[in-house]
């Protein structure tokens, strides 16, 4: 079996080999254990029993170190850790504690290994396993790719029941009774005389303890808050009620506002500038050049913005082309050029001979730029002194920004306080920190000031690190009824090396696996199948969005795939029922079509619908969308989507997240797009940049299958398949099959 | 200047034509409006004027008249509004940073139309973004809320 060899001839793609063959690291850093941050400055009386508890006089405190972009990590960490520490998690502190390497991600960089999701045997399975050790030991504390709950499943509910039993053992020594002989409930000890001690009593005589870790934890059947239908967000009021404090809602003593305006031409310099009105104008105390461009500091912020726009600006040239038109024809010029040849991790049966014969199909697609614009813009507040720099901002990356901010001020890491908040969403924008950089610049230029820098809208639209335009050609081939050939080639420019190179100073070398991820990857066999990576030179900087490569990977795969479902004659779900070769993504398919009632794409005059499927970050989903012809345009009428993500633990968020997600890729794939003219983006706001509104809005239904195995997130896998099934479905109404995103430059939505 | 937010009296001291939203959040303190787009867009700083849904971003302070109510007018966590009521038992949030404007906007709707159709809630609530596309809980805790205020 050639399976072994096949493997041994892949390389790794970044974000995994790639990083680890630049770290030399040895078995003793890989098992060392990371001191626990919390015992740090423990006063008397606290006890940090792991990283993640912290209990006083006064309380419990949860530390929930993964970002809360709106994806309710904060709760579902805190329901982890509460499940087993037996307390109701609404009643203690949930805070993200300070950056650390104790919280680095264990599990983000897993699905970066040269197999298949779905390939879960023992080679794959040890290799993803193995990944845990570059992440520890760069020190990888990011919230990102769908991770948090896989990461803490086991984590965030040990650190729970080594609180429960250390705390059982004080009070067991206290009393002179065995500690198998107590049990826990609401935050207390109880006794074997029905008696209950208060945690928070316990806590002294806890942090003197060695903490309990023999444990085995509670069996799912025990759960008392995870799963549970009726589980409530524990940010809802707060965020029903304007009382949730993100960043750009905190007040910090003695703060000024600023913004700042930079080469709209990302990565481009600032040549000069003319400040004399901003000067003069009401508010503004100070005019600071930073890197790429100038900050104004003011007493507030809308008079910064005002004075800012005041400023006359020399730009320097652009490090990129000047408009979209020629950024797509580098992309195809670069799709299936050999000297652009940057990956192939899918190639079965012979396609080069399958193609000397028959009737061969060929497609083009492309799918544009793409902002992130999350509605709460950019923003910090940091406060630089000769021995302390405090940052308060809401990132995905507290530890990258902690060591940036270090390198920048001259401080030690420890010396550096990143408070993180809750975020006015993110979608991938605050991986990124520019932004962060430039508030540390104006904060050292007003050193023991805190500086609240805001972007506007226009500099936040502008300064995106977006998500990346690409291009597919795909060829086919059907034989018998069947899809026999599969062939794409798709380009992209990297994103993961410019990413480390802005975080870590260090670009990373290698093939770029998120060209391809979403289409080399999904769980079916076809005779000969190929998918190949070409890597196009660096353009405008760009970022992870929202399901990264399967965003647009989903839908050049997919929507080929209905193409030669369709030249096959056969049924679009049925085929790929057909073709699937993975129990858990056949079910999810075959559960999409009972939800929907699948009997073929027509549904009656002018009324049609597409069925997609897409496997990312491990989870298979499939989706049905349907439509109606107007008169006026495209009407989407109904979107169902089944999805196996393993147990479900919070089933009133995860549908919130499924239908979040399905519909964030849908509104993308019918009407957004980031264009480039002159150098810049040619949308600056929301009256450019469209997004899905109440009206365009189908209604959706979601059902959650729990065959697979392992535990997954579900923040991503539910957008990359709208957009193949929207423009599936309207195959099916219209006879139109649109190939490039958004659908509207195409047809009219209603 | 005087203007009365949430039943309070404030004198400022600002040019005239900054806007309502940057009045309440960096010179009152009052940071329930948020500031998403600054022209009209995005609906996230939906404030009432005299019961009437408008966005703070566009209303000059000098051309302000009436008394305005924010999200935090409106209801408090201990003593919440039917619609803040609706939005929880619905579950909306996700980010959350849009629905302190969707919540604004639906209560000035509701108070003109406690019987709305489905197409009314679509038009009347289509200038405010969620860009987590919260947007079928919106809508159900609007039907919710409509029924709980129609029923008196």
């Amino acid at each position: 079996m050639g399976k072994v060899k096949t493997i041994a001839r892949r390389s790794f793609l970044i974000g995994s080999a790639a990083i680890v063959g630049g770290v030399a690291f040895g078995t003793y850093l890989a098992k060392r254990a990371i001191p626990n941050p919390l015992l740090q400055g423990l006063a008397e009386g606290e006890a940090a029993i792991t990283p993640y508890v912290k209990i006083d006089a006064t309380g419990i405190t949860l530390i929930t170190p993964r970002a809360d972009k709106g994806q309710g990590a904060y709760s579902i960490q805190a329901s982890l850790i509460a499940e087993e520490l037996d307390i109701d998690p609404a009643t203690a502190t949930i805070t993200p504690g300070l950056p650390d390497p104790a919280y680095f991600n264990g599990t983000v960089l897993a699905e970066s290994v040269p197999f298949p999701a779905y390939d879960q045997g023992k080679i794959a399975e040890t290799m993803r396993d193995f990944m845990s050790v570059p992440a520890k030991l760069l020190e990888v504390q990011i919230t990102g790719g769908s991770s948090t709950v896989p990461d803490g499943y086991v984590t965030l509910r040990m650190a729970g029941a080594v609180a429960r039993e250390t705390l059982k053992e004080a009070a067991a020594r206290q009393m002179g009774v065995s500690r198998d002989q107590l049990s826990t409930k609401d935050g207390h000890v109880i006794l074997p005389d029905g008696r209950k001690i208060p945690y928070s009593d316990l806590a002294p005589a806890a942090s003197k303890l060695d903490p309990i870790t023999d444990i085995d934890l509670r069996d799912p059947k025990e759960w008392r808050i995870l799963g549970k239908a009726d589980t409530k967000r524990l940010d809802m009021v707060a965020k029903c009620t304007g009382t949730e404090t993100y960043g750009l809602d905190l007040q910090v003593e003695g703060m000024v506002h600023a913004t700042v305006r930079s080469n709209p031409s990302v990565g481009g310099e600032m040549v000069g500038f003319d400040a004399t009105e901003a000067q003069s104008m009401r508010g503004v105390s100070k005019i600071v050049p930073v890197s790429g461009g100038v900050g104004v500091i003011a007493d507030n912020t809308w008079r910064a913005i005002q004075a800012v726009n005041a400023i006359e600006f020399e730009w320097g040239p652009a490090p990129f082309p000047e408009s979209s038109e020629q950024m797509f024809d580098i992309l195809e010029a670069a799709v299936g050029e050999d000297d652009k040849y940057d990956h192939r991790q899918r190639d079965e049966g012979n396609v080069d001979d399958a193609v000397t014969r028959g009737e061969i199909i060929e497609a083009s697609y492309r799918i544009p730029y793409l902002a992130h614009a999350p509605l709460e813009p950019m923003n910090a507040i940091v406060r630089v002194t000769d021995d302390a720099c405090e940052i308060w901002t809401g990132t995905q990356i507290p530890l990258f920004v902690r060591n940036k901010a270090a390198a920048l001020t001259g401080l030690k890491p420890e010396q550096v306080f990143v408070y993180g908040h809750p975020m006015g969403g993110s979608f991938g924008h605050r991986l990124e920190m520019t932004h962060v950089e430039q508030t540390f610049e104006l904060a050292m230029a007003v050193k023991g000031t805190p500086v609240k820098m805001t972007w506007s809208r226009e500099e936040d639209m502008a300064h995106e690190y977006p998500r990346p335009a690409a291009v597919a050609k795909a060829r086919g081939k059907v034989l018998d009824g069947k899809v026999d050939t599969f062939d794409m080639s798709v380009a992209q420019s990297a994103i993961v090396s410019g990413w480390f190179d802005r975080l870590m100073g260090r670009p990373v070398p290698g093939p770029d696996a998120t060209i391809t991820t979403g289409s080399w990857d999904q769980p079916f066999d076809i005779p000969n199948y190929r998918v190949t990576g070409y890597r196009a030179p660096d353009m405008v900087p760009v970022t992870s969005w929202r399901s990264v490569g399967a965003s647009g990977n989903g839908f050049f795969h997919d929507c080929f795939l209905d193409e030669l479902i369709h030249a096959a004659g056969a049924d679009p779900l049925a085929e790929r029922i057909r073709l699937c070769l993975h129990d858990t993504s056949r079910k999810v398919l075959e559960a999409v079509g009972e939800m929907s009632d699948w009997n073929g794409p027509s549904l009656g005059p002018n009324r049609g619908r597409g069925v997609s499927f897409c496997m990312s970050f491990g989870v298979p989903v499939a989706q049905v969308i349907e439509v109606t012809n107007t008169e006026d345009g495209i009407k989407v009428d109904k979107l169902y989507c089944a999805v196996d993500s393993g147990p479900v633990l919070d089933p009133t968020n995860f549908e919130a997240q499924v239908s979040g997600g399905a519909l964030f890729g849908l509104g993308h794939a019918m009407s957004s797009e980031l264009t480039y003219a002159d150098h810049a983006t040619e949308q600056t706001n929301f009256d450019g940049y469209e997004a899905l509104r109440l009206y365009q809005t189908p209604s959706v239904e979601v059902k959650a299958l729990s065959n697979a195995q392992k535990i997954r997130g579900i923040g991503e896998p539910a957008v990359p398949p709208a957009a193949p099934a929207l423009a599936n479905a309207i195959f099916a109404a219209t006879g139109q099959r649109i190939r490039e995103l958004p659908l509207s430059k195409h047809i009219d939505f209603v | 200047m005087k203007l009365v937010v949430n039943g309070t009296s404030h004198d400022i001291d600002v040019e005239p034509e900054m806007p309502l939203l940057w009045v309440l959040r960096d010179e009152l303190g009052i940071t329930g409006p948020k500031y998403g787009c600054g022209i009209a867009q995005c609906g996230a700083c939906t404030v009432h004027i005299d019961g009437e849904a408008v966005k703070s971003c566009q209303v000059e302070i000098g051309d302000l008249e009436g008394e305005v109510t924010t999200i935090e007018g409106l209801g408090t966590p201990d003593a919440l509004h039917v619609v803040q009521e609706a939005w929880i038992a619905h579950q909306v949030a996700q980010c959350g940073y849009c629905q302190s404007g969707q919540i604004m906007a639906a209560a000035s709707f509701l108070a003109t139309n406690s019987t709305p159709s489905d197409a009314e809630i679509d038009e009347a609530m289509s200038s405010n973004l969620c860009r987590c596309a919260t947007y079928p809980r919106i809508r159900a805790a609007v039907q919710s809320a409509a029924t709980k205020l129609s029923e008196g």
